[in-house]
């Protein structure tokens, strides 16, 4: 797949602070591209350095092969862009702002069909401040949607959103990638990043830790998992012991858990309990995930 | 160039007619005090040798002038740092806006509610005033872009450099009332005090004290206009 987006070791410094240090990576064509790590990571800065908004202190950014600062103009006619913790005025009405964003345009699509698209149309006359922050969401990704651009930038599109409303924005944004767009996301929530992004880079402390698919991370990082299977039978824990690439059996309070690396673990142990007829009265994975990678990887948890 | 201009002047009106309050300060507030002011003194200002001729004729008009200019400016610079502070303007910089459209379009909004205010104030002063009319229109208009554009450039300074909205309206208000007193508009200043005179003569005047020296002439053109 062709590359939209070519960042190569940048740096922004505010002061003392370095916000982002020797960021490099690149995002393929039609691919959901996550930018994960806690707060304060650089997430944000690397990704308004992306879109033109700040200024790298060192270090190339491509983005449909266009310089974002040089070719600002240009380029913002060919991208959209969601920000974080961005607002409109309060009393401007949705069709009001989308018809606003639609008249910086060369070529808008049709506004009325967008909110429809994005279940705002019932909201087209209602005043910014009186919308959810599911629906402001919405609105934002209207905005962002409204020149029909190529590559679609979402920073902290979830955030503090309930987890309704938060799924319904994940479909939403699966919808854009359906249409052939790239798009380009931050998040600090791992579970959001496992669910909707191809692939994602860990950030920390302004550094790119590592940078592949999320269920590649966690087979590179973290590729032991567990079984936990409940049973009153007296059941031979040798059995378990000999399936292949099983690492450790272990017993408490009626609770056999069965450690051991490959995604035949569990097929593994199912056809293991099927052969000797053991009567199993709960049955469950504890297979890890890009929290533990991130863990892993950074020493400490996203939520420190 | 100028895309999205007119969409958000217009846009920007008519968000600020949804603000009530800031309706009322701007428009409603001096046009009030100047029609209960002409229904008052009016009619007794109408002889040559009155002595509240001076005051209506002279002081009244330039007191409402100043209060236009000053709530322009002071809404100007509220406005913007709240943009500035909700991440609106960010938010319009990654679009294809540029940032002249976006404060040209504030302008024209202030330059548009300030013809509307002067123009129910004239309709005021034909009613309510012994205004012996002239109108130079093509002169008045040209001051009141001219000393509109350029107290609102005070208010784009000041919405530039303060740290947030909360801070907008008291930092505003600091700067613009001193210069007030400074640019002769209540007294000559030959009457001002010597020590004055440094600070008329310091780059406060120039930068700040010149704008309302442009409102004076303002002032005069619009006095020819409803009172004179």
């Amino acid at each position: 797949m062709p590359q939209v987006i070519h960042v190569a070791g940048i740096r922004k410094t505010y002061g003392r602070v370095i916000a982002v240090d020797e960021v490099t990576l690149t995002v393929e064509e039609g691919e959901i591209f996550g930018l994960i790590g806690p707060n304060g990571a650089g997430k944000t800065t690397t990704l308004e350095c992306i879109e033109g908004l700040r200024t790298p202190d060192r270090g190339t950014i491509s983005v449909l092969g266009l310089d974002p600062v040089a070719d600002a103009y240009a380029l913002q006619n060919r991208i959209g862009v969601q920000l974080q913790e961005a607002q409109l005025q309060k009393r401007i009405k949705v069709w009001e702002a989308v018809d606003l964003w639609a008249s910086l345009y060369r070529t808008p699509i049709d506004g009325n069909h967008l909110l429809q698209q994005l279940g705002l149309a019932d909201k087209r006359n209602a005043w910014f401040m009186t919308l959810s922050g599911g629906q402001k969401q919405r609105l934002f990704i209207a905005l962002a949607l409204i020149n029909d651009p190529e590559v679609v930038f979402l920073d902290e599109l979830t955030t503090g959103l309930d987890p309704q409303a938060r799924r319904a924005i994940w479909d939403l944004v699966r919808g854009i990638r359906a249409r052939g767009k790239t798009v380009f996301m931050t998040t600090h929530l791992m579970e959001e990043a496992e669910r909707l992004c191809d692939r994602v880079a860990i950030i920390d402390h302004g550094r790119t830790v590592d940078i592949d698919t999320p269920s590649r991370l966690v087979s590179r990082h973290c590729p032991e998992r567990a079984v936990v299977v409940t049973t009153r039978s007296n059941t031979d824990d040798d059995a378990f012991s000999r399936i292949p690439r099983v690492t450790s059996v272990t017993r408490a309070d009626g609770e056999v858990t069965i450690r051991g690396e490959g995604d035949d673990l569990v097929a593994n142990v199912i056809e293991c309990l099927s052969e000797r007829r053991i009567r199993v009265t709960d049955f469950r994975t504890d297979v890890p995930t890009l929290e533990d990678v991130f863990l892993k990887l950074t020493g400490h948890s996203i939520r420190d | 160039m100028l895309r999205g201009l007119w969409t958000l002047t217009w846009l920007e009106i008519k968000i600020f007619v949804r603000e009530p309050l800031g309706l009322i300060g701007t428009v409603g507030v001096p046009v009030l005090a100047f029609v209960i002011v002409g229904r008052v003194l009016g009619a007794g200002s109408a002889q040559p040798d009155s002595p509240i001729r001076g005051f209506v004729t002279v002081g009244f008009p330039v007191f409402v002038s100043i209060l236009i200019a000053i709530s322009a400016v002071l809404s100007l610079v509220t406005i913007i740092s709240i943009y500035r502070e909700g991440g609106i303007l960010k938010r319009l910089r990654a679009t294809p806006l540029r940032p002249y459209t976006i404060l040209g379009a504030h302008v024209l909004v202030k330059l548009l509610l300030s013809a509307g205010t002067l123009l129910l104030m004239v309709a005021a002063g034909r009613r309510y005033y012994p205004a012996d009319v002239h109108a130079p229109m093509i002169s008045f208009t040209v001051a009141l872009l001219l000393t509109t554009s350029s107290v609102l450039s005070i208010g784009f300074l000041i919405a530039s450099v303060i740290p947030t909205a909360r801070f907008a309206q008291p930092i505003g208000a600091a700067i613009l009332y001193p210069m007030l007193g400074l640019s002769g508009l209540f007294s000559p200043l030959s009457s001002l005090p010597p020590s004055s005179d440094a600070s008329r003569t310091s780059l406060m005047r120039c930068i700040v004290a010149e704008p309302f020296r442009l409102s004076l002439f303002l002032t005069w053109v619009w006095r020819i206009v409803c009172v004179e």
